[in-house]
């Protein structure tokens, strides 16, 4: 199989460039990215990429895979590869500091803009803040995040403006607490999202969507907080 | 909060309000242009400009023509937004894009009113 993968080592090179490798897949077996990946490392131990629990838990490993999104570790070769060959890039839109690591800040900082822990700041009951059921459903399908960034980094409108769109992934999380019985500051927070680029900037092509690994959907969740936003200005 | 000074509203809601509002109210027109156009046999002058003599047309010709802009300026406003990263440009573009959509308004309503 050709994998070709991005390289780039801002120490030495001058500009990124696309390195072709020849690999021997083992026969029978259907290796996930990720292992393809630390074949290739025992190649070439200068290439760089992040990983850590390699089972779709802890995010590390997001990276564009033959043009789409997705956790190396829980994607197959059969579902990747096409003719034989795979390519592999880093996030797209944020800065690269070493072949497939990204520079995650702007991401971050989105993440961190729609204040994500629980605000109520009436007395905390003797032990904990209790929920019925169907309050506790509501956070299902918003929880799951595991903030890989894969979503963020596919949305077109997170590309051309990451400092001013909170992008799918934060606006998941921002209505993760807008939709919890025991947050107390709705208010504060729907005030802090009604501007022409936090919220509103999402065009609904839902790439989040389609590369989400957990299979989330950050576009309804975005319907929701617009519902909201309408809601409180009507 | 983001701040912005040249959007058309001071608020996301209320330019994806008037978005939508203003694109039912460009397609009723454009269904019933294309209606007029289809099933009129014999659209003459005469017809025409005896048509866009009743107020009633003038007044939903002046609300589509006031549509239009408003939904123009949003869309633009948001390409510029996108795609012109340098301030100047951005603001340049923009200023052109609203000079356009003013003067279409004023020729709209000197056309639909004959001045």
């Amino acid at each position: 199989m050709l994998v070709s993968i991005y390289r780039y080592n801002p120490e030495s090179d001058k500009a990124p460039y696309m390195q072709d490798v020849e690999l021997e897949i083992p026969e029978g077996k259907d290796l996930m990215v990720l292992d393809v990946l630390a074949l290739l490392k025992e190649k070439d131990s200068t290439l760089a990429y992040r990983r850590s629990c390699r089972e779709g838990v802890c995010g590390s490993d997001g990276m564009n895979m033959n043009g789409k999104n997705g956790l190396a570790c829980i994607t197959s070769l059969s579902q990747v590869v096409k003719d034989n060959k795979l390519v592999l890039r880093p996030l797209p839109g944020l800065p690269v500091i070493r072949d497939l690591v990204v520079d995650m800040s702007l991401f971050y900082q989105q993440y961190e803009k729609i204040k994500p822990y629980l605000q109520n700041n009436s007395p905390a009951p003797a032990i904990e803040r209790l929920q019925t059921p169907e309050d506790r459903s509501k956070l299902d399908g918003l929880y799951e995040c595991i903030l890989c960034a894969c979503c963020s980094t596919s949305c077109p409108s997170f590309w051309w403006n990451p400092d001013k769109f909170v992008g799918p992934a934060g606006l998941l999380q921002a209505y993760r607490f807008l939709a919890d019985s025991r947050d107390t500051a709705t208010d504060e927070r729907l005030a802090g999202l009604d501007d022409p680029f936090s919220v509103f900037r999402c065009r609904g092509i839902m790439n989040c969507v389609s590369v989400c690994p957990k299979g989330l959907n950050p576009t309804r969740a975005i319907g929701h907080i617009r519902n909201m936003l309408l809601q409180r200005a009507t | 909060m983001v701040t912005s000074v040249t959007n058309f509203g001071r608020s996301g809601a209320y330019d994806w309000m008037v978005q939508r509002v203003s694109a039912v109210v460009l397609a009723l027109y454009t269904a019933f242009m294309v209606g007029l156009v289809l099933f009129t046999p014999d659209l003459t002058y005469e017809v025409w400009s005896s048509l866009f003599e009743k107020t009633w047309i003038r007044i939903f010709s002046l609300l589509a023509l006031i549509a239009l802009g408003a939904h123009a300026w949003i869309g633009l406003w948001t390409i510029t937004t996108d795609y012109i990263k340098d301030g100047l440009m951005r603001f340049l573009s923009q200023a052109v894009c609203g000079l356009v959509m003013f003067i279409y308004l004023i020729w709209g309503v000197q056309t639909l009113w004959g001045l």
